[in-house]
C-alpha cells in the first residue's frame, strides 16, 4: 500500500453501510469488476464511475455490517479505493478487508466528522495517521495489531501465508497463520 | 480453584491450548470443523489454494454445501454449482450435501454439530452452530481458504454479553419476536462479542429455537451467539445419532458463577408481543401493532432462521383453514429437503398448499436476492427471514419487513400486516 502523494479524495457516506449496499446480491454472480460496477449504487448512483485509485471511502458507526461476502472488500479493492475510514466496522469486513491488504481504520467520531466530501486525504496506515490535506488537520487512527500490519505490508493473507509456508519449507516449523500461539 | 471463566473463554482456551484466555487477548486457535457454501466457498478458495500451492488441512474436518445458487436459474448459477462439485472431487472434501437445503440447518440436522467445537463458517449465520455450546463464527473467503489450508485462525478473544431470558412467551410469540427485540434494544453493532443466552426460557426452549437465538446474534454484529449445552442438545443429537460422547465434559462448559461479563441483560418475555422490523434494518423493530394495515404484495417464508419445520407448523397453524388473501402470494422455501419431507409427512405442507402457498425450492432463494422470490421496486413483502438491508431481497426501494413465521402467514391471509395471536386457534375460538 503506497501512500499517494496528492492524497486521495475522501468519499464520505453515513453509518450502517451494509454489504448488500457495497456488493449487491443481485450482482453476486457476475465478474468482479461488473460486482464493483455496483458498489453502492443505492446510495450514490454515481461512486464507482467517479472514484479513482487512492481515493478514500469514509463511513460512520457500524461500516460492513450484514454478509460475509468478501466482495464487499473485494469491489472497493477493484475500484482503487486505498482505505476505509470509519467510527467501527463490523467483525467480518474489517477481517476480509485487511485480508485483502485494504486497510480498515478506525477515527475517533469528532475526527470523521471532520472530513468533507472531496477532501483530500493521505493515510498512513503503519504511521496511524490521517493527513487531511484540504484543511491541514491530521486525526491518530486506532492502533491496529503488529500481526495484521505485517499482512497488510505483505499485500494480504495469502501472500503473507505463501511467505511463511516458503520459510516453513526451509526451516522445521513456523506457525501457519497469524500470530504464533 | 481456577479462575472463573464463560462458556466462549473455556472452548477458546482449549483451542488455543492454553488455561485461560482473556477478552481482547490476541490468539491462534485450532479449528475443529470448517465450512462453506457455494458463494463464499471454492469459487474463491481454488485460486487461492492454488497460488499457496496446497490441499485442506484435514478434508475430513472439512464441509462443503450447495444452497445459495440452487437449483440453478441460469448458465453462472449453473457453472457455479458445478465448480463446487469439481472442487470437492480434486480435493478429496470429506462431506459434502448438494442441494440438500441450507447449511446452517443442514449440519446441526447431521448431527455435525458437537459441544465445544470450534467453528469457521464461509458465512455470516454460522453462529447458529453455538446453540450447541460452540464458538461458531463467520468469515470471509480468504480467512477461510487460510483456515481450510492451516486448519487454524488468529481472533481476539470477545468478550461476553449476556442474555438471559426470563418469564414466559405468549402464545403467538416466537424466538425470532426475542431477536428482533433485541436488535432494537442492543443494536446491530456489536462487534468482537459474544453473546451468551441463558435463563428458564432457554432452558425449555427447543434446539431449533436456540438456533434461531444464535443465528440473529449475527444481526446484533456479535460474532458468536452462543447456549450452554444440556440434556436438550444431547437429545437432539442422539436422535441424529451422535451422541454427545462425554456429556460431562460438555455441561462443565456453561460459564462459572463468578465469570465476567461485558454487560448482563435481564429481560422478562412475558409481555413481549409479535415483533415486526421495518424496512431497512432488523433494529427498526416495534410492537406489530405500530405496523398494522401495512398492505403487502408478497409474505415469504424462507431462510435458515426461518423455515424450518417448526417455523412451517407455525405457519400452518395459522393457515389452516384459511385462505391467501387476493393480490397477495405466499412462497414457503422449506429449509432442507428433509424438512420439505417431514412437512409433507405431518400434512403441514397439504394445510400451506391448500392455503394458496406456493412451494420453492430448498435453499437460500430469495433472502439473499439470488434465487426465486425476489421483489419488484416498490413492491412490499413481509418475511420470516433475518435480514432486511436495501435492495438484499431484490429492488432497491423494496420494502420488506421481518417477523416471525406467525406474522408472516397472518398478513398473508390479511393482505396486511395484522397481530398473528388473533389467527391462531385461542384467538379463533375467541372471535
Ligand atoms: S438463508 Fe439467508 S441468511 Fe440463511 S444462509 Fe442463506 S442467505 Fe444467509
Amino acid at each position: 500500500m503506497s501512500e499517494p502523494a496528492q492524497g486521495g479524495r475522501a468519499f464520505v457516506f453515513g453509518d450502517d453501510i451494509d454489504t448488500d449496499l457495497l456488493a449487491p446480491g443481485a450482482y453476486m454472480k457476475s465478474s468482479p469488476d461488473e460486482l464493483a460496477s455496483h458498489c453502492l449504487e443505492a446510495l450514490d448512483p454515481d461512486f464507482a464511475r467517479t472514484v479513482r485509485p487512492g481515493d478514500v471511502v469514509v463511513g460512520g458507526r457500524n461500516f460492513g455490517l450484514g454478509s460475509s461476502r468478501e466482495q464487499a472488500a473485494v469491489s472497493l479493492v477493484r475500484l482503487g479505493v486505498s482505505a476505509v475510514l470509519a467510527a467501527s466496522f463490523a467483525r467480518i469486513f474489517w477481517r476480509n478487508a485487511m485480508n485483502l491488504g485494504l486497510p480498515a481504520l478506525t477515527l475517533e467520531p469528532a475526527d470523521l466528522a471532520r472530513i468533507g466530501q472531496g477532501d483530500r486525504l493521505a493515510v498512513a496506515a503503519e504511521a496511524g495517521e490521517v493527513r487531511n490535506l484540504t484543511r491541514g488537520e491530521v486525526y491518530a487512527t486506532a492502533p491496529v495489531p503488529p500481526h495484521l500490519m505485517a499482512m497488510i505490508r505483505d499485500g494480504g493473507l495469502i501472500p503473507h501465508l505463501k511467505r511463511r509456508f516458503a520459510s516453513a519449507a526451509k526451516e522445521p516449523r513456523a506457525p501457519a497463520s497469524g500470530v504464533a500461539a | 480453584m481456577p479462575e472463573p471463566a464463560t462458556l466462549v473463554e473455556k472452548i477458546l482456551a482449549r483451542a488455543a491450548g492454553r488455561a485461560r484466555v482473556r477478552p481482547g487477548e490476541l490468539i491462534t486457535v485450532k479449528v475443529d470443523l470448517a465450512y462453506a457454501h457455494d458463494s463464499s466457498g471454492p469459487r474463491r478458495w481454488r485460486p487461492m489454494l492454488e497460488a499457496l500451492g496446497t490441499g485442506l488441512w484435514d478434508p475430513e474436518k472439512v464441509v462443503l454445501v450447495s444452497d445459495h445458487y440452487v437449483p440453478a436459474v441460469d448458465a453462472e448459477s449453473a457453472e457455479i454449482l458445478k465448480g463446487v462439485r469439481a472442487f470437492v472431487r480434486d480435493y478429496g472434501v470429506g462431506r459434502f450435501f448438494d442441494m440438500e437445503g441450507i447449511g446452517h440447518l443442514v449440519l446441526p440436522d447431521h448431527g455435525l454439530i458437537q459441544p465445544g467445537m470450534v467453528i469457521a463458517g464461509g458465512d455470516s449465520h454460522t453462529p447458529m452452530a453455538g446453540a450447541f455450546g460452540t464458538y461458531a463464527a463467520g468469515y470471509g473467503a480468504t480467512d477461510m481458504a487460510a483456515i481450510a489450508a492451516t486448519g487454524e485462525t488468529w481472533l481476539a478473544a470477545p468478550r461476553t454479553l449476556r442474555v438471559e431470558l426470563e418469564g414466559e412467551l405468549q402464545p403467538g410469540v416466537a424466538a425470532k419476536d426475542v431477536m428482533l427485540s433485541l436488535c432494537k434494544r442492543l443494536g446491530l453493532d456489536n462487534a468482537f462479542a459474544a453473546v451468551e443466552y441463558a435463563g428458564s426460557v432457554v432452558a425449555r426452549m427447543s434446539m431449533p429455537e436456540r438456533m434461531v437465538l444464535c443465528n440473529m446474534a449475527a444481526e446484533l454484529g456479535a460474532e458468536s451467539g452462543v447456549v450452554a449445552p444440556d440434556a436438550v442438545t444431547f437429545a437432539y443429537l442422539a436422535e441424529r445419532g451422535r451422541p454427545v460422547a462425554d456429556e460431562a465434559a460438555a455441561l462443565a462448559l456453561a460459564s462459572d458463577p463468578g465469570a465476567e461479563f461485558a454487560a448482563v441483560h435481564r429481560i422478562d418475555v412475558s409481555r413481549l408481543a409479535p415483533q415486526i422490523a421495518a424496512p431497512h434494518a432488523p433494529s427498526n423493530t416495534d410492537d406489530v401493532s405500530a405496523f398494522e394495515g401495512v398492505v403487502i404484495d408478497q409474505a415469504y417464508i424462507g431462510a435458515c432462521v426461518g423455515a424450518k419445520i417448526e417455523d412451517l407448523r407455525m405457519a400452518a397453524e395459522v393457515l389452516r383453514g384459511r385462505r391467501v388473501a387476493p393480490g397477495v402470494r405466499l412462497l414457503v422455501a422449506p429449509a432442507s429437503t428433509r424438512t420439505t419431507e417431514l412437512a409433507s409427512r405431518e400434512g403441514v405442507l397439504t394445510t400451506l398448499l391448500a392455503a394458496g402457498a406456493h412451494l420453492l425450492p430448498s435453499g437460500c432463494g430469495a433472502c439473499a436476492g439470488y434465487g426465486a422470490g425476489v421483489l419488484a421496486p416498490g413492491e412490499v413483502c413481509i418475511s420470516s427471514t433475518n435480514r432486511n438491508f436495501r435492495g438484499r431481497m431484490g429492488a432497491a426501494d423494496a420494502q420488506v419487513y421481518l417477523g416471525s413465521p406467525y406474522a408472516v402467514a397472518a398478513a398473508a391471509a390479511a393482505g396486511r400486516i395484522v397481530d398473528p395471536r388473533a389467527y391462531l386457534s385461542a384467538g379463533r375460538a375467541a372471535a
